[in-house]
């Protein structure tokens, strides 16, 4: 048997508000159901909602500070997910008194972690500043969520950048609100564009869809319930792949023009 | 370009968005990823253009300088189309060559901060040809003939993190 090594997976984007903590949630729930043993951190200290995107908002009554800090044990810290027990979540801190959370600590958390789980997703905070570079820190993998719009893919090339000093891999791409039929008009840069602007495995195409919302709504996310919308299955086919499963990916061709594709990966841009 | 840019070109509309998301995102990753501003860029542009004109006379319709991405790395590529080779300057020594048969374009292309060389016979005195040939600075001393059609081709590479 190979000795037991937790996978601690940054969630980032540059860009705020691209579904980070949307897929944080979900892929969390969704990787608890397929049986492995997840811990979601919300590393967004600040403005924390991970807890809300999984109804657990009423159950928090410590964070990981109070663990380091010694006035509570890390299972009062940790809130387990009633129908997933497979899935806990841990808040990072406290909005009022993070001031003193640095790598050294969200190194610690996720050491605390480590024995009582397969999977420890970080939900990373946007920007690149002090957020960010204390949850890099922890992590060793990473996922880079983006949208196809030209500021967000910026600012996912400038996370990449970042990522790659810190030595993180694999770094894997997931590809969200796409707009399938703004695509095919070309209205929207295509799954190839983004995949060859950015070069990056592709780990998941997300649709727009309504259905996020309304399960943001409930604090449910869309994998809890099943599969029912093309959200939910873009999200527990994340997770398969996660896992090493080969799930084949919705044809770009069809989501967008694949023309990229056959001119290859070399991208020329004429600067002068 | 693509088939439905030319169809909305042909109909008077507008290019495909996503065409214009994607060039732009290009070029404003290249920057971002080199760390060269536009400023940066139009000096480097004119100090290449300068010192290969030393050498040979440059296409300058056909200067095309990019950076090219492969999988994060990127590589500096300049494709200087040669008009042919000329007379190298002796150091010290003006050398007025034939090249005013070409340089009615190139002139545009000058930045116009340079230096004017004097009028060569018959040439346009904002040539680069001209601007080269006045040259005080110490050159190659062979002369290259019959390049013509051949490219210069300048190549950096350099890893990106
Ligand atoms: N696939 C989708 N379809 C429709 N709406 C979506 C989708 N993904 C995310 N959203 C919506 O986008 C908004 C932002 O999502 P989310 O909070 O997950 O982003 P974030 O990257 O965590 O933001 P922040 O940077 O503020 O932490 C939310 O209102 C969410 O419901
Ligand atoms: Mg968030």
């Amino acid at each position: 048997m190979t000795p037991h090594r937790t996978r601690n997976i940054l969630i980032c984007s540059g860009k705020g508000g691209v579904g980070k903590t949307t897929l944080t949630a979900n892929l969390g729930i969704a990787l608890a159901r397929q049986g492995v043993r997840t811990a979601v951190l919300d590393a967004d200290f600040g403005l924390r909602n991970l807890d809300l995107l999984l109804g657990l908002e009423n159950r928090i009554v410590f964070t990981a500070q109070e663990v380091l800090a010694g006035s509570c044990r890390l299972e009062q810290a940790l809130v387990k997910h009633k129908q997933e027990p497979n899935l806990a979540l841990l808040p990072a801190g406290n909005p009022r008194m993070l001031e003193w959370l640095k790598p050294e600590d969200m190194q610690a958390i996720v050491g605390m972690l480590g024995p009582n789980f397969d999977v420890v997703l970080i939900d990373c905070p946007a920007g690149i500043e002090d957020g960010f570079k204390n949850a890099v820190s922890a992590a060793q993998e990473a996922i880079v969520i983006t949208t196809p719009e030209v500021s967000a893919v910026r600012d996912a090339d400038r996370v990449i950048g970042l990522l790659n000093i810190h030595g993180i891999k694999p770094i894997q791409l997931v590809l969200n609100r796409v707009r399938p039929k703004m695509m095919a008009n070309q209205e929207m840069l295509s799954v190839n564009d983004v995949t060859d602007i950015l070069a990056l495995p592709l780990l998941g195409l997300v649709v727009e869809d309504e259905q996020v919302i309304v399960s943001t709504n409930r604090g449910e996310p869309l994998t809890l319930s099943g599969s029912g919308s093309p959200a939910a299955q873009a999200y527990i086919n994340v997770a398969r792949r996660l896992r090493g499963e080969d799930v084949p990916l919705p044809d770009p061709a069809k989501m967008g023009r694949g023309l990229r594709a056959k001119l290859g990966r070399l991208m020329k841009t004429k600067i002068f | 370009m693509t088939l439905r840019d030319t169809i909305n070109r042909l109909l008077g509309l507008q290019r495909a968005s996503a065409t214009t998301a994607r060039e732009r995102l290009q070029l404003v990753l290249a920057h971002d990823r080199s760390d060269l501003n536009p400023e940066l860029l139009e000096q480097m542009r004119r100090e290449i253009l300068e010192v290969v004109s030393r050498y040979v006379e440059i296409d300058l319709d056909e200067v095309d300088v990019s950076l090219e991405t492969e999988d994060r790395v990127t590589a500096l590529v300049a494709n200087l189309p040669i008009r042919r080779a000329k007379a190298v300057a002796q150091p010290g020594v003006k050398t007025s060559l034939s090249l005013g048969v070409k340089a009615a374009g190139l002139a545009k292309a000058e930045p116009a901060d340079r230096q004017k060389p004097e009028a060569v016979s018959g040439a346009d005195s904002q040539s680069a040809g001209a601007q080269a040939a006045e040259s005080q600075q110490p050159g190659p001393q062979e002369a290259q003939a019959d390049t013509a059609g051949e490219t210069a081709n300048l190549e950096g590479s350099q890893s990106l993190t």
